[in-house]
């Protein structure tokens, strides 16, 4: 009996030891910075653009501080948790942290955003920013964030696909004319509609684009008023539906993303796709494919007829935590690390749009883009429609997400189902 | 503590009191003060967040809103006992709980055969049985996920029925169904484990007894080995089946919840953490707590062991 105990005691104590030398040298890590007199300043990014930030996180480190970049998991939600268990802990060592828009009005809510203020919001947000980028670092008439680079959906097509259509490309395209037009001609229209925050973003591009919006007065919170059993709802259920029942919806329809339409685009055989997406795409092809210059892009499609679609806006911003202890510095390196030069590399390295209308004028832009492709970007975004801005945006949006999905299945009492849903959910009378 | 081995029935406390010598009564004394840092250590780090989670329980509260927390005493606990989605993930996790325990207890028992009977090679036969339990469960949920993957996995590839393209992930049936060949296969060699401890207790004399009167194998095994062992296997049953009730790595590794196949413990974590709803959560929490102690109490009904009983033997 004493022999196995023994060994499992002895076994445990070396269990014991690695954990306290695991311990030491963190904390000998986190010391390090301190060793050299200047302070740290830790910068929380998503994965997007890794390599531009990392030059960036050290082309604006100064005598005082050194920018150190912090990874990030892939996916939204993981990202958005992990910062928001940092926050809610008040930690201190969260000093800059780059956002995706629709999380900054929940964190600007708790408290958890250091605002800018006087001469720095006026820097921050100025005239060259572009207004649907500008929008998304508001909340309560501050100044919350730094718009640090914009990202929007635009149509992208296979110039052949459309002139078999008879589309003219001079005019706005519906998304009635682009169903009809990829159903009649063998080609496919690519959506995002799986169960996830992009379905969202289209559902709301479309109702916008009727005129409408998800929510009114959502700066109330909980009692904001649910607007999406309306005309514009309708005009929403009806083209998914009209979608799902034609031919020229995808196979993976209900589990489509971003990255799933983009290999028909150019397929082995039939004549590609209408594919509403991000600006990567470009940049995604260029080079990649032999048939490249039979890439056509337009604007988003409208909802209606006659009424200008406005076109979902993403991207990042720039956060400084509330709790930071060098509050000052990190602002001063918001400013930095989202001036137009730093923007201009984003995009000519990364692909990733600029928030700053200047920025687009810039010669390395234009040698990196086609004109008019630029141009298109640009007018995308001043004139996108942000998704609701609430405090409670992921309830939202799940609430959404679970009536509307999955996309087969939406008829015209889905706005009405998923408005006294979510109704309910905000109310805290249900789960989701 | 040999006496209460001989003690049989259920009031052998009493009568203990009364016969207890000084000398064990100072022993029983020495044992309670040596218990007693344990006990307030357990308090502070079980029971605090217990007491606390009841406590957020009754406010509705968002992590987002902190200024808007208001009380709402039950509402929290009406919402979610009214709500649907909340009976439609108790129904899933029970019928996970049953499939899975049932196959590990079939399976895990021919394992500890194997190993109980072995004769040769026997660490190694040991050993391989055991390591799936050693692999963490998140791992073995990727792996799962790859190997039932219509793109890079092999199950489509070997079972010549289904086309492979197929996606497991697609549909409510066959993603319960690769959620629960994840779990029966990290989690069956622990229920071997304690099967077998109970199997080694099964006396060879009794089992020699049988074979001169004539029992078959199938009747010794019966009549002799199960009744034997039934606390062992009340013990293995009562551990899996807690475990699996409060099922959660698998499901957020392999479908993260999607075509229906959430568990009690994966809605609770996705209004505490993903939603940031910290009122709602922790009534969830502490629902999903007091289902795991009726789990607990109906399986002891069930099997009729007495736990101290089964304690002695094991």
């Amino acid at each position: 009996m004493g022999s196995p105990m023994r060994s499992g005691s002895r076994r445990r104590r070396t269990g014991v030891a690695v954990a306290a030398l695991a311990l030491c040298s963190s904390m000998l890590a986190a010391c390090s910075g301190d060793d050299s007199g200047k302070a740290t300043l830790n910068w929380y990014i998503n994965p997007d653009g890794q390599e531009t930030l990392n030059k960036l996180a050290d082309d604006c480190s100064t005598d005082d501080y050194d920018i150190e970049i912090q990874l990030l998991p892939a996916s939204a939600t993981d990202q958005r948790t992990q910062l928001a268990r940092r926050l809610a802990a008040e930690d201190s060592s969260t000093d800059l942290m780059s956002l995706d828009p629709v999380f900054v009005p929940e964190f600007a809510n708790a408290g958890w955003l250091a605002p800018f203020e006087g001469d720095l919001a006026d820097e921050v947000v100025d005239d060259d920013v572009l207004e649907g980028a500008a929008d998304t670092v508001m909340w309560e008439d501050e100044v919350v964030a730094a718009p640090q680079w914009a990202n929007t959906q635009v149509l992208w097509y296979r110039k052949s696909l459309a002139e078999a259509a008879g589309l003219d490309p001079e005019q706005p395209w519906t998304w009635d004319q682009v169903i009809e037009a990829a159903a009649e001609n063998g080609g496919t229209v690519g959506v995002q509609a799986n169960r996830y925050e992009a379905y969202v973003v289209w559902i709301n591009a479309m109702i916008m684009g009727a005129g409408g919006q998800m929510l009114e007065d959502t700066e109330a919170g909980r009692d904001a008023k649910v607007t999406i059993d309306t005309e514009a709802g309708a005009e929403a259920a009806r083209i998914i539906a009209k979608l799902a029942d034609s031919p020229a919806a995808q196979a993976d329809l209900t589990v489509s993303n971003e990255g799933t339409s983009l290999g028909q685009m150019f397929p082995e055989e039939g004549p590609g796709e209408f594919m509403v997406n991000w600006t990567f795409v470009y940049k995604n092809y260029e080079g990649q494919v032999d048939q490249f210059d039979d890439l056509g892009w337009a604007r988003y499609p409208a909802t209606v007829e006659g009424e200008e679609s406005r076109p979902p806006i993403g991207g990042i911003d720039i956060g400084v935590g509330a709790y930071s202890e060098n509050l000052e510095w990190a602002q001063q390196a918001a400013v930095c690390v989202t001036s137009p030069e730093a923007q201009s590399q984003l995009a000519v390295n990364e692909g990733l749009m600029p928030s700053r209308g200047s920025v687009y004028d810039s010669d390395e832009l234009k040698e990196a883009y086609p004109a008019d492709l630029l141009e298109l970007f640009r007018n995308s975004i001043d004139g996108g429609g942000p998704r609701p801005k609430s405090a409670f945006y992921s309830q939202i949006s799940s609430a959404v997400q679970s009536v509307w999905h999955s996309p087969d299945s939406v008829s015209e009492d889905t706005p009405g189902r998923s408005e006294s849903f979510l109704n309910d959910v905000l109310d805290g009378k249900r789960l989701l | 503590m040999t006496s209460t081995v001989v003690a049989p029935d259920s009031k052998k406390d009493r009568r203990k009191t009364a016969q207890m010598s000084d000398r064990s009564k100072a022993e029983e004394r020495l044992g309670q003060k040596l218990v007693l840092p344990a006990i307030a250590l357990m308090l502070l780090v079980t029971a605090f967040p217990m007491l606390r989670a009841i406590y957020l329980s009754v406010f509705n509260y968002s992590l987002t809103a902190p200024d808007d927390r208001e009380f709402v005493g039950a509402q929290n606990y009406i919402t979610a006992l009214t709500d649907p989605l909340f009976w439609e993930t108790t129904l899933n996790t029970v019928f996970i709980m049953v499939v899975t325990v049932a196959v590990e207890l079939v399976i895990g028992f021919i394992f500890a055969m194997v190993m109980h009977r072995v004769i040769f090679a026997r660490g190694v036969i040991r050993t391989s049985i055991l390591i799936p339990y050693g692999i963490i469960t998140v791992v073995s949920g990727f792996a799962w996920q790859f190997a039932f993957s219509n793109s890079n996995g092999f199950v489509n590839e070997w079972l010549p029925f289904l086309d492979n393209s197929f996606n497991w992930f697609g549909e409510y049936g066959s993603a319960i169904a690769a959620i629960m060949v994840s779990e029966i296969w990290k989690t069956t060699p622990f229920m071997s484990l304690l099967l077998l401890a109970g199997l080694a207790q099964v006396s060879e004399d009794m089992l020699e007894a049988a074979k001169v009167d004539g029992a078959t194998w199938w009747q010794r095994l019966w009549k002799v080995v199960l009744p034997n062992m039934r606390s062992a296997i009340m013990v293995a049953v009562l551990f899996r089946a807690l475990d699996a009730y409060r099922i959660f790595d698998n499901i957020f590794v392999m479908t993260a919840g999607a075509q229906g196949t959430e568990s009690v413990s994966f809605l609770t974590y996705r209004q505490v953490i993903e939603q940031f709803q910290l009122g709602i959560g922790s009534a969830l929490s502490v629902l999903l707590f007091l289902s795991v102690l009726v789990i607990a109490g109906l399986i002891v009904k069930i099997f009729r062991v007495d736990l101290a009983a089964a304690r002695q033997e094991g």
